[in-house]
């Protein structure tokens, strides 16, 4: 089994808010993150997949295609985005680095061809960074 | 949905690898330039890798800001910009980042809301150690 990761690159803004919640709760939880004008990132994604390599590319996924895939079902749809205003999974979901690396396994989970989804890491900052490896 | 939290620290300190039960020539041929009596220092990253389940309520493992002030208290405040060799834990113990990794390890699990899975160090960026616990850590995560 080899291990092969990919990196992408998306920019988004955000904000943190429980409508559960009164706006003073709100502040008192999520801090400056309750900016309800919202503030934003440059996020980094990698994404891990496993598998055999296959002997006649000596590929374990076409690097190309996998590019594709993200690009196509990741940053096309989060890069220069509102997370929470366009984004239809952040229309219920917080939208916190850890949510946002369990969107981003259901988006690709069963994407990939010939591979397994390994992990899905999300880099909100160089010093905070949320892994999921699709466990309930 | 059980998701894995990973947060890095910084912070510098000097220290002198030394043992007790060697004699000084000894010393000097085991640890080598890291033995200079003088000491040198480092700015060590300190990474702490935490599991949970993802509150709904919040989009959470744990909070962060309680991570922080937690790291603040219960690590920066401890060995930021001081020499290792003078505190409690290295009294009888060689300051190598082994023994830090272990310490810091033991502290961070204190951290009560969410389970420490792993502390990840950087001495340089050459030279990085990791600590799971004893036991083994879980499938996958490193």
């Amino acid at each position: 089994m080899i291990f092969l990761t990919r990196k992408a690159e998306f920019s988004s803004a955000h904000y943190y808010w429980n409508d559960a919640w009164s706006p003073e709760q709100n502040q008192r939880v999520f801090g400056k993150c309750a900016n309800r004008n919202g503030h934003g990132h440059n996020y980094t994604l990698e994404v891990t997949v496993a598998g055999e390599i296959d002997p006649v590319s000596g590929f374990v996924v076409d690097l190309k295609e996998l590019k594709d895939i993200l690009e196509r079902e990741v940053v096309s749809v989060y890069d220069h985005r509102h997370l929470n205003l366009e984004v239809p999974e952040f229309k219920t979901a917080i939208p916190t680095t850890e949510n946002i690396a369990i969107a981003i396994w259901q988006r690709l989970h069963n994407k990939i061809p010939n591979a397994k989804l390994h992990r899905v890491r999300v880099y909100e900052m160089p010093d905070l960074f949320a892994d999921y490896y699709g466990e309930l | 949905m059980k998701a894995y939290l990973n947060r890095r620290y910084h912070f510098s300190a000097s220290h002198r690898l030394n043992s007790e039960a060697y004699d000084a020539a000894k010393n000097r041929v085991v640890f080598g330039k890291c033995n200079n009596p003088h000491g040198h220092g480092h700015n060590y990253t300190v990474q702490v890798t935490f599991s949970g389940q993802v509150d709904p309520a919040t989009g959470m493992v744990c909070n962060l800001a309680d991570l922080d002030a937690f790291a603040q208290t219960n690590l920066l405040a401890r060995f930021d910009h001081t020499n290792l060799n003078t505190l409690d834990i290295f009294a009888n113990r060689v300051s190598t980042t082994e023994n830090l990794t272990t310490e810091i390890y033991r502290v961070f699990q204190s951290f009560p809301a969410a389970h420490l899975e792993r502390v990840h160090i950087e001495e340089t960026s050459n030279n990085s150690f990791d600590y799971a616990g004893a036991a083994p850590p879980t499938p996958g995560t490193i």
